[in-house]
């Protein structure tokens, strides 16, 4: 092998070194070793197929005679998403603060850092769930739920972008004998607000993802449709539903596109 | 010269009508909403309570629990989430180069390679899961598919962008050399894009883990099975199990993944 | 028409108040143990520059950011218009430093925002923070802050973001900010080091003119000594953490400069 590397004649090209080789041997071995194990044959796969073409030709034409039904759940959903994150994003600026380690002593920041981890782990499902079982079917467990994860993401970030800021330019601001918001205000806010407001906007787009199914286990909006739809076998119903919040979702991108440009 | 006193205005007119349009939507749209939107005062006052009450509910987890019926259900979300993570790739990057400008150049294909990533991206994975019941029956096959094709757009969309900053330098030379389009993307291009095709496909799967969790809710296998029963039984040490387990996998699969993106990239 | 500034006082400073700053025993040790500062004793008055020179790690930097408490003393007394400013907290704190202006060695302005905003800084501690977030300062203020910018030369650069700017060009900005506060006593802590030779002169001249004309010290910590013969009207050399010269620019001779700074190859003869 290495007479093959040194020969000056050797035209091949020098194949993947050793350890990707292994790593591709590998993860092969974990696919058929997984896939085993969960039963998938592909007998199972090739029925699937079938099953999905089946199933696509009962989807089309997408059905919006009960197009009234599904514009009330879509509205229902945008509010949803609004509320929580309007609440979500107010919130999250002070947490966000005080979870920065370089702005407070660890006493403050360190139950405001626990509090957004918290927020975090859990999927916006299972906490709507959650919810939906303390306060109640429809949409106020959906709003609830939307704006802890607002607080876990919005409040990370902006935390970490906060650690990353020039402190020169604070303690100048501080020595300036200015009360502590208005440190915050001119010292930080200036190097962190363009970032928020992206986190922001990022936010409100996932929200609005994400209201369209917590209706999926009871918390209000579009999904709770869609599931009884789909247990209904009414699959030209969950075309056009689905076509619904495709377009929605599509239409709220270009919409925060704009609204990011006119605060930067 | 103007008069003594020189103002000083942060945002001229245009600006300020501009953001106060915007405010004025954006109070508008809330206030709406919330006038609009049906919820039961009763519940909203109530909610701290019940919260607190269903908390009090969970406690003590039921330890017992865990060997029993949920170590298997977790081994299963983790399959899944890997598996389904693999079979993107092979969906993910096809369409990733469909939605790169500088290798695909008919704007057709871009578009329609553009939509596909849009449309995987706003089906919520738990929606994709729903059709996949519907299509494969309920259990793993229909999670792995589930996640595969809402990861799509993920990978893709970030694949994308990757590829459309790979510097043009080698790929031209390489075409002037006359290779063949396959070599100009695996010498070319692949050696500039690997680096961020293996972040995006660690962040990825760690996404990946969480939504799996969930995806049993509507029969797609993994653990969310063992939590709807449990919920539906009202067992509610079980479900505090469920989801302590839930938790540590989650922060489990965080740490991983930042300790292989040390060491590797 | 006299600049008058928004909390009503005259904008050139305190009148003829005699003994402005007073440090006793000042001591600082940043490790147990160590003293970067050991029990420094300095009284500074009337108007004129003060440079503190030494070299790096003598604690001459230190000693200037004890007296705003941007360092917080170990032990000794700060005392200033009358009160020991090393014990004091919160709003006597925050009073206090809104009588001493700073200029910093990386001119440390808010990059993102305009030159003005900058200036305005200089005003923060009188205002409430509705007003800060919304930018209404008093017009007072406003056209306070134009007058300085002619001052500095910058009079065309107010909407201008700060990163915009020249090094030379923002430390003039720094300047203005710290006398925007219409302090009693101007601080600069190493401000031209990041400066070339010429410009150097210049943000000296700047601030020898503008203290001069507002009638307040300063104390200015320098490594050039050439700069600190040519401007200042008393020369302090640090050594060790304490003092070993202290006088004017003219009394300070080969001898003093080697007892401060150690070594010979460096002096020119």
């Amino acid at each position: 092998m290495s007479r093959a590397a040194t020969d000056p004649t050797n035209r091949r090209l020098p194949g993947m070194s050793w350890p990707a080789r292994i790593g591709w041997l590998a993860l092969l071995a974990y696919s058929i070793y997984a896939a085993s194990l969960l039963d998938i044959t592909w007998a199972r796969l090739l029925i699937g197929l079938e099953q999905g073409a089946n199933f696509l030709a009962r989807m089309f034409p997408p059905d919006f005679s009960r197009w009234k039904l599904l514009l009330h759940d879509l509205s229902e959903s945008l509010e949803i998403a609004i509320i929580a994150s309007a609440v979500g994003i107010i919130l999250s600026m002070p947490i966000g603060l005080l979870a920065a380690r370089n702005l407070l002593p660890d006493w403050v920041s360190w139950p405001a850092r626990m509090l957004i981890a918290v927020c975090r782990s859990f999927h916006p499902v299972i906490v709507a769930i959650l919810f939906v079982k303390a306060v109640g079917f429809g949409a106020l467990a959906g709003v609830l739920a939307l704006i802890v994860a607002s607080v876990g993401f919005i409040g990370k970030l902006f935390a970490e972008a906060i650690e990353e800021i020039s402190l020169k330019q604070v303690e100048a601001v501080r020595a300036t004998g200015a009360p502590f918001l208005n440190v915050i205000i001119f010292g930080v806010m200036p190097q962190v607000l363009a970032r928020f407001i992206g986190f922001s906007a990022y936010q409100l787009d996932s929200n609005l993802r994400n209201s369209t199914m917590v209706g999926i286990v009871g918390a209000g909006g579009i999904g709770g449709t869609l599931f009884a739809a789909f247990q209904r076998f009414d699959y030209d119903f969950v075309l056009a539903i689905l076509l619904a919040i495709i377009a929605l979702i599509m239409v709220s991108e270009a919409f925060s596109a704009r609204l990011r440009a006119t605060f930067q | 010269m103007v008069g003594d006193q020189r103002t000083w205005e942060r945002f001229t007119p245009r600006e300020r009508m501009a953001r106060f349009a915007v405010y004025l939507f954006v109070v508008a749209a809330v206030v709406v909403s919330i006038r609009t939107i049906e919820v039961i005062p009763e519940f909203f006052y109530d909610a701290p309570e019940q919260m607190a009450d269903l908390l009090r509910r969970m406690w003590p987890p039921d330890a017992k629990f865990y060997p029993d019926t949920v170590h298997g259900a977790l081994m299963e979300t983790l399959h899944i989430a890997t598996l389904g993570t693999v079979v993107t790739v092979f969906l993910a990057l096809p369409v990733g180069v469909l939605a790169a400008t500088n290798i695909t150049r008919s704007a057709i294909l871009n578009q329609f390679a553009k939509f596909i990533l849009v449309s995987s991206r706003s089906v919520n994975t738990l929606v994709w899961a729903l059709l996949f019941v519907a299509i494969f029956g309920p259990g793993a096959l229909a999670g792995i598919a589930a996640i595969a094709f809402r990861s799509i757009g993920f990978v893709g969309k970030l694949f994308a962008e990757a590829l459309e900053e790979a510097a043009p330098g080698p790929i031209e030379a390489l075409t002037a050399a006359g290779a063949p389009p396959a070599s100009v993307f695996t010498k070319g291009y692949w050696p500039q894009v690997q680096p961020a095709f293996w972040s995006i496909m660690l962040f990825r799967w760690d996404i990946n883990v969480r939504e799996s969790a969930v995806l049993g809710l509507v029969g797609a296998g993994g653990i969310g099975m063992v939590l709807d029963d449990a919920m539906n039984l009202f067992r509610w040490h079980q479900v505090a199990t469920v989801l302590l387990a839930i938790f540590a996998v989650v922060v489990l699969a965080e740490i991983v993944v930042n300790h292989i993106r040390k060491r590797i990239i | 028409m006299k600049p008058e500034l928004s909390d009503g006082r005259d904008a050139r400073g305190s009148g003829p108040d005699a003994r402005s700053l007073v440090i006793r025993e000042l001591t600082k040790e940043y490790v147990r143990g160590t003293r970067v500062l050991d029990g420094v004793s300095l009284t500074v008055e009337g108007r004129g520059l003060t440079a503190i020179i030494g070299p790096s790690g003598t604690g001459k930097s230190t000693l200037i950011r004890c007296i705003n408490r941007l360092v917080e003393p170990t032990r000794g007394e700060i005392l200033f218009m009358g009160q020991d400013i090393a014990h004091l907290r919160g709003r006597a704190l925050r009073t206090a430093r809104r009588r001493i202006g700073m200029v910093f060695q990386e001119y440390n302005l808010v990059e993102r925002l305009s030159v003005i905003e900058n200036l305005l800084c200089g005003r923060l501690g009188y205002v409430n923070p509705f007003a800060a977030w919304l930018r209404r300062f008093p017009a007072a203020d406003i056209a306070r802050a134009f007058d300085l910018l002619d001052a500095v030369g910058l009079g065309a650069f107010a909407k201008q973001r700060a990163d915009a700017l020249s090094g030379g060009q923002r430390q003039r900005v720094g300047i203005a900010r710290a006398l925007m506060q219409g302090p009693d006593l101007l601080l600069a802590d190493e401000p031209t080091s990041s400066l070339d030779p010429r410009t150097s002169v210049e943000i000296m001249e700047l601030m020898v003119d503008l203290a001069g004309k507002a009638g307040i010290p300063v104390i200015v910590n320098i490594h050039q000594v050439e700069l600190a013969r040519r401007f200042a009207a008393r020369v302090v050399g640090m050594s060790g953490g304490k003092i070993v010269f202290d006088g004017p620019p003219g009394d300070l001779t080969d001898d003093h400069l080697k007892r401060i700074y150690g070594g010979e190859g460096w002096l020119a003869t």
